[in-house]
C-alpha cells in the first residue's frame, strides 16, 4: 500500500510540473496585460517602468525560472490588479467555492441514489419513467440557463430566495462559512441546487443503470432462492455492487463540480474562485490565472488519489490484488 | 437467467434496433423534434424574416420590443420580440440553432475521428505507443472540460473555427479512451488472432474487423457528445468567450438578456433558452434510447 | 406425514414474448418421495431448468405459471403469497445453480452470505449461526473453515465454490434440494467428487434431490428415478436402471444410443445420432413434438400423446413405445466413480 501511495505521489508531482509549464507558457503568451492596466495616455517611459516592475521584460524562460523558484516557496506572484499575493486571493475565495461544491455534492448524492434505486427497481412504473425523464432534463439543461430560470422563478416572481451574493457568514477556525447562519443558508439554496442538478441527474442515471444490471445478475436470483427479503437483496447485495462505480464517479466528479462552479458563481454573483478566474481572464491578470490553475491541479491530484484509495477499500478484489503485488 | 432460450427469428439487427427504439414514445418524440430542429437550422437563411448578422438590417429603435410587436416601419412582425440591439428573436434563434448544430456536429465528427485513430492505434500496437497515448489521454481527462475549454479560448480568441477547435481538444480524449477500452477487449478475441494469422495488413484488420465491433457504444457516446458540445459552447458564449457579438449563438443571446430578466423583459433570454433546451433534450432522448437498445446486457 | 414430499400436477409455465408464446413447461407432472433422488434430463431448451424455477417460484416476466399445482407436503405453493414463499425458499426447498462464481456475490464475504441464509429463516445469534456455518463447510469437505469463512468467492476454486453452494443449500436442513446442472461448469474429476458427496449428504439427511442435467451418464450412478423432458413435455419417467437399460420412448432410446459407450464402432466411424434438430419452441409441430425426428412416427402422432402410466411404474408419452426393442443391450457408464 505504501509503495502504491508513494508511486502515485511521484506521478502527481510530474503531472504538476508539466501542467505548470503548459499553463505558464499558455497564459503568459496571451496579449500584454500592461495595455489593459495602464492609462492609454501613458508615455513610453511609463509603459517601460510598469513592464519592468512586473518583470515582463525578461525572456520567457527566465520568467518561468523565477516563477518556479517563487512557487517553491509558496509565492505565486502578486495580482496585477489588486497587487496582493495571487495565492492569497485564491485561498481567500476557496472556502466559498468549496462550501458550494460540498453542498451541491451532498444534494446530488442524498437525492440521487434513492431516486436512482427506485427508477432501477421499477423501471416501467410512472414514478420510474418520470424520474428518468427528469434526469434527462437535468443533465441536458445548461447550468447557466437553469440558474437564470431559478432566479426568475424564485427570486423575481416568488421573491422567496435571494438571487445573489453570499449573505451572512460566520468564521470557524479562521474559515468563513455561510451555512451556519439562516441568511447564509438562504443565499446558498439556489446556487447549490443549480450546481447540483447536473450531478444529480448523472447519479440517478448511474444508479438506475447499475441497479437494473445488478438485478439481472445471477447472485440476485440466488439470493431470492435463499429466501432473502427484497429489502436485504437491494440494501446489501445490490447496493454494495453498485457503490463502487458510483463512488468512483462521485470522487472524480467532485473536481468537475469545483470547475463548474465558475458558471454558477457568475450567474449568482457568489464570491468564490470561479468568479475570480473569469474576471481575471477578462483583464489578463496572469498571476491569478496561473495561481488558480496550480491550485486546481493540486486539488484534482489530491481528489484522484483519495478516490483510488477509497476504490481499493470498497472493492475487495482490487485490494487483495494490490496487496498481492 | 430465468428466461428460456430465445429461438432464432428472422429479424435483422437493424430492424430489431428500429423496432426497439420506436417502442419508447418519448424517444420517438425526441427524434421528431431533433429532425425538425435540424431542418430549421439547415433552412435558416431561407426562413428567417431577418438576417440577424447583418447590422444594416437592425434598427436599434426597435429594440426590446415585446413578442408580437410590429417593427417601426411596419414591414415585419417580431413574433418573439427583439433584443437590446433590435434583433428579431425568431431569426436570431434560427441562426443560433444553425450555429449550435454546426458547432456540435463538426466538433463531434472531428473529435470522434481523432479519438478513434488514437484509441485504435493505442489498442492495436500496445506497449509503448499505448502507454504514451493513454498517459496524455488520462492527463487531459482528469481536468474538467470547462476549464480546458476556458483556457484555450482565452488563448485563441473568438470565432467559430476557434471554438470548434477548443471543443475538439476537449472531447477527443474521451473517445480515445472508450475506443481503446473496447478495442483491447476485441483484440484479444480469436477472430482478430485469425486475421493476424492470415497476414492481413494491420490497417485492414483495424478497419474491417476491429472497428465495426466498437461502433454501437460509440454511436451512443457521439450522440450524447453532440449535445454536450452544444451545451458547452452555449456556456462559453454566455461567459463571454467564444463567438463574437456580431454572430450571436444562443448562449450569447441568453447572456444579453440576463440583465433584462429582473425588469420583466424575459423574452430576450427565455426564447433562445427554450430553443437551446429543445435541441439538447431531444438529442439526449434519442441517445438515451439508443443506449438502452444497443446494450446487449439489458436484452430481455 | 405422507411419504410423498412433492407432487407436481399439470404444471404449465408459459413465456409471453414479442415473437409469440413459448410453452417452456407444458403439462408436466411428477412426484417425489422423501429422500428420493430424481434425475431431470433433457437438452437445452427442453424446459428442465424452467421446471425447477417454477417450483421455486422464481419465474419472472414475461413468464408466468399459467396452470397446475405444486404440492409440497400437501400445500400448494402456487397459492402462497410472496412473503410465505420467501419463507419456503432456502428453508424447505433449496436450489443450487450452475455457475457458482455468478451465484455467490463477489463483493460479500462467504460468512456474510452463509449467515444471511440462516438468519432469513431462524432467529439465531451471531455466534451460533457462525458455528453452524463452520460445521456445514466442514461437512462438504472444505478444509480450515474459519479462514474460508472470512474469504471472498473469487479466492476459491470452482469446485470449492460449488461445495460452498451445497453447504448453503443444506444449512436449514431442507426437505428438497433442486440442483440445476451443478457440475456442468466443473472439471470432470471434480464432477465425480461432487456427485458422490451430494449423494452421501442426501442419503444421510433424508433430503430429496432433483438433479437437473443434460448429461445421462451423471444420472446413472446417482438417481433413483429419471424423468426425460423434450420440448417442454415430460416424455418418459421411471426407475433409473429400468429406463436406462430398456428405454421406452424413442427419444430416450435415441439419446442412449448416441452415447459413445453404446457405440461399438471402430475409430473413424460415425456415432448414431438422432436425425434432425430440436424444433424451435415457437414453432412446434402439432401433436408429438418428437414426430419430425422419430423413425416410428405415423399419422397417429399428429395428436398429442397423453401420459400413460404403466404397471411397472413407467410413465410415457408415446403412441409407439419401443417395448419390442428391449433386446438391445444398452449400457450407460456411470459418472460417479466413487469416493476420491
Amino acid at each position: 500500500m505504501l509503495v502504491f501511495v508513494i508511486r502515485r505521489l511521484m506521478q502527481s508531482a510530474l503531472v504538476l510540473l508539466v501542467m505548470s509549464v503548459l499553463v505558464f507558457a499558455g497564459v503568459f503568451a496571451i496579449g500584454n496585460p500592461v495595455d489593459i492596466l495602464i492609462n492609454p495616455q501613458a508615455d513610453q517611459a511609463e509603459i517601460a517602468r510598469l513592464t519592468a516592475a512586473l518583470g515582463l521584460d525578461q525572456p520567457l524562460w527566465r520568467q518561468y525560472a523565477v516563477f518556479l523558484r517563487q512557487a517553491a516557496s509558496g509565492d505565486l506572484g502578486n495580482s496585477f490588479v489588486y497587487n496582493v499575493p495571487a495565492i492569497g486571493l485564491i485561498l481567500e475565495r476557496l472556502p466559498a467555492t468549496l462550501e458550494l461544491a460540498v453542498c451541491a455534492m451532498l444534494i446530488a448524492v442524498l437525492l440521487g441514489i434513492p431516486l436512482g434505486l427506485w427508477a432501477g427497481l421499477r423501471p416501467d412504473s410512472i414514478a420510474g419513467k418520470s424520474i428518468m425523464a427528469g434526469s434527462i432534463l437535468g443533465f441536458s439543461l445548461p447550468t447557466f440557463w437553469v440558474g437564470l430560470m431559478l432566479i426568475m422563478v424564485f427570486a423575481v416572481q416568488l421573491g422567496w430566495l435571494p438571487s445573489n451574493g453570499r449573505g451572512e457568514t460566520r468564521e470557524v477556525f479562521g474559515i468563513t462559512l455561510s451555512f451556519l447562519t439562516r441568511d447564509g443558508l438562504a443565499h446558498m439554496v439556489l446556487p447549490a441546487l443549480n450546481l447540483a442538478l447536473f450531478k444529480l441527474s448523472l447519479i440517478i442515471r448511474l444508479t438506475r443503470a447499475g441497479t437494473r444490471e445488478a438485478m439481472q445478475q445471477d447472485y440476485v436470483r440466488y439470493a431470492r432462492a435463499k429466501g432473502l427479503s427484497m429489502r436485504r437483496i437491494v440494501g446489501v447485495h445490490v447496493l454494495k455492487n453498485i457503490m463502487v462505480p458510483i463512488c468512483t464517479v462521485i470522487g472524480l466528479e467532485f473536481g468537475s463540480l469545483i470547475a463548474f462552479a465558475i458558471v454558477t458563481e457568475t450567474v449568482f454573483a457568489w464570491p468564490g474562485m470561479g468568479k475570480l478566474i473569469i474576471d481575471s481572464i477578462n483583464v489578463l491578470d496572469r498571476p491569478v490565472i496561473v495561481a488558480y490553475l496550480c491550485i486546481t491541479v493540486i486539488l484534482f491530484i489530491v481528489i484522484n488519489l483519495v478516490v483510488d484509495l477509497v476504490y481499493s477499500l470498497l472493492d475487495p478484489r482490487v485490494r487483495l490484488a494490490a496487496a498481492g503485488n | 437467467m430465468t428466461q428460456p432460450q430465445t429461438p432464432q427469428t428472422e429479424e435483422t439487427p437493424a430492424r430489431r434496433i428500429a423496432t426497439d427504439f420506436a417502442a419508447s414514445h418519448l424517444a420517438v418524440a425526441g427524434l421528431a423534434t431533433l429532425l425538425l430542429i435540424l431542418l430549421l437550422a439547415l433552412l435558416a437563411p431561407l426562413i428567417s424574416p431577418q438576417n440577424p448578422y447583418d447590422l444594416a438590417q437592425l434598427d436599434v429603435l426597435d429594440s426590446r420590443l415585446a413578442p408580437g410587436a410590429q417593427s417601426g416601419d411596419g414591414k415585419m412582425t417580431y413574433w418573439l420580440g427583439t433584443d437590446d440591439q433590435g434583433r428579431d428573436m425568431l431569426s436570431g434563434i434560427f441562426y443560433g440553432l444553425r450555429i449550435s448544430m454546426l458547432v456540435g456536429i463538426s466538433t463531434t465528427l472531428a473529435a470522434l475521428a481523432i479519438g478513434l485513430a488514437a484509441g485504435l492505434t493505442a489498442a492495436y500496437f500496445g506497449g509503448r505507443t499505448d502507454s504514451i497515448i493513454m498517459r496524455v489521454v488520462d492527463m487531459q481527462l482528469s481536468f474538467p472540460t470547462i476549464l480546458v475549454a476556458l483556457i484555450l479560448l482565452a488563448l485563441l480568441g473568438q470565432g467559430t473555427g476557434k471554438i470548434i477547435l477548443a471543443l475538439v481538444v476537449v472531447q477527443w480524449a474521451y473517445y480515445a479512451r472508450t475506443v481503446r477500452g473496447i478495442a483491447l477487449v476485441e483484440r484479444r478475441k480469436e477472430y482478430i488472432e485469425a486475421a493476424v494469422c492470415l497476414a492481413l495488413s494491420p490497417l485492414r484488420i483495424v478497419f474491417r474487423h476491429l472497428l465495426p465491433n466498437c461502433l454501437p457504444p460509440l454511436i451512443v457516446i457521439a450522440t450524447v457528445q453532440v449535445a454536450a458540445a452544444i451545451a458547452l459552447e452555449a456556456t462559453l458564449s454566455f461567459l463571454g468567450l467564444g463567438l463574437p457579438i456580431t454572430e450571436p449563438s444562443l448562449g450569447l443571446l441568453i447572456a444579453n438578456g440576463f440583465s433584462y430578466l429582473l425588469s420583466g423583459k424575459y423574452w430576450i433570454s427565455f426564447f433562445p433558452g427554450l430553443a437551446l433546451l429543445l435541441a439538447i433534450v431531444s438529442i439526449n432522448l434519442v441517445a438515451d434510447r439508443l443506449r438502452d437498445v444497443l446494450n446487449p446486457r439489458l436484452q430481455k | 406425514m405422507s411419504p410423498q414430499l412433492l407432487s407436481v400436477e399439470g404444471l404449465r409455465t408459459h413465456f409471453f414474448t414479442r415473437h409469440g408464446v413459448i410453452r417452456a413447461v407444458d403439462d408436466v407432472s411428477f412426484s417425489l418421495e422423501r429422500g428420493q433422488i430424481m434425475g431431470l434430463v433433457g437438452e437445452s431448451g427442453s424446459g428442465k431448468s424452467m421446471t425447477g424455477y417454477s417450483i421455486m417460484g422464481l419465474i419472472d416476466a414475461p413468464g408466468r405459471i399459467v396452470e397446475g399445482r405444486i404440492l409440497l407436503q400437501g400445500r400448494d405453493l402456487r397459492t402462497l403469497s410472496e412473503a410465505q414463499m420467501q419463507a419456503v425458499r432456502g428453508d424447505r426447498v433449496a436450489m443450487i445453480f450452475q455457475d457458482p462464481m455468478m451465484t455467490l456475490n463477489p463483493v460479500l464475504r462467504i460468512d456474510t452470505q452463509m449467515l444471511e441464509a440462516i438468519r432469513a429463516h431462524r432467529a439465531l445469534g451471531h455466534r451460533a449461526a457462525l458455528a453452524e456455518a463452520r460445521e456445514a463447510l466442514a461437512r462438504v469437505g472444505i478444509p480450515s473453515p474459519d479462514e474460508r469463512l472470512r474469504s471472498y468467492p473469487h479466492q476459491f476454486s470452482g469446485g470449492m465454490r460449488q461445495r460452498v453452494a451445497i453447504a448453503i443449500a443444506m444449512l436449514n436442513k431442507p426437505d428438497l434440494i433442486i440442483a440445476d446442472e451443478p457440475t456442468t461448469a466443473l472439471d470432470v474429476t471434480i464432477q465425480g467428487q461432487i456427485l458422490h458427496e451430494m449423494q452421501t449428504l442426501c442419503r444421510e439427511s433424508g433430503t430429496a434431490l432433483i438433479w437437473i442435467t443434460h448429461d445421462l451418464s451423471v444420472i446413472a450412478g446417482l438417481a433413483d428415478t429419471i424423468s426425460v423432458m423434450y420440448a417442454g413435455k415430460l416424455v418418459e419417467q421411471g426407475a433409473v436402471d429400468a429406463v436406462l437399460s430398456h428405454p421406452a420412448h424413442p427419444y430416450t432410446r435415441g439419446l442412449l444410443r448416441s452415447l459413445p459407450a453404446n457405440n461399438n464402432t471402430a475409430r473413424g466411424q460415425a456415432l448414431q445420432q438422432i436425425p434432425g434438430m430440436t424444433p424451435s419452441l415457437l414453432d412446434l409441430p402439432p401433436g408429438c413434438a418428437f414426430r419430425t425426428r422419430c423413425e416410428r412416427a405415423d399419422g397417429a402422432c399428429a395428436a398429442d400423446p397423453p401420459a400413460v402410466h404403466r404397471d411397472d411404474g413407467r410413465s410415457l408419452r408415446c403412441f409407439h413405445p419401443c417395448d419390442d426393442d428391449t433386446r438391445s443391450t444398452l449400457a450407460v457408464q456411470s459418472g460417479a466413480p466413487g469416493p476420491p
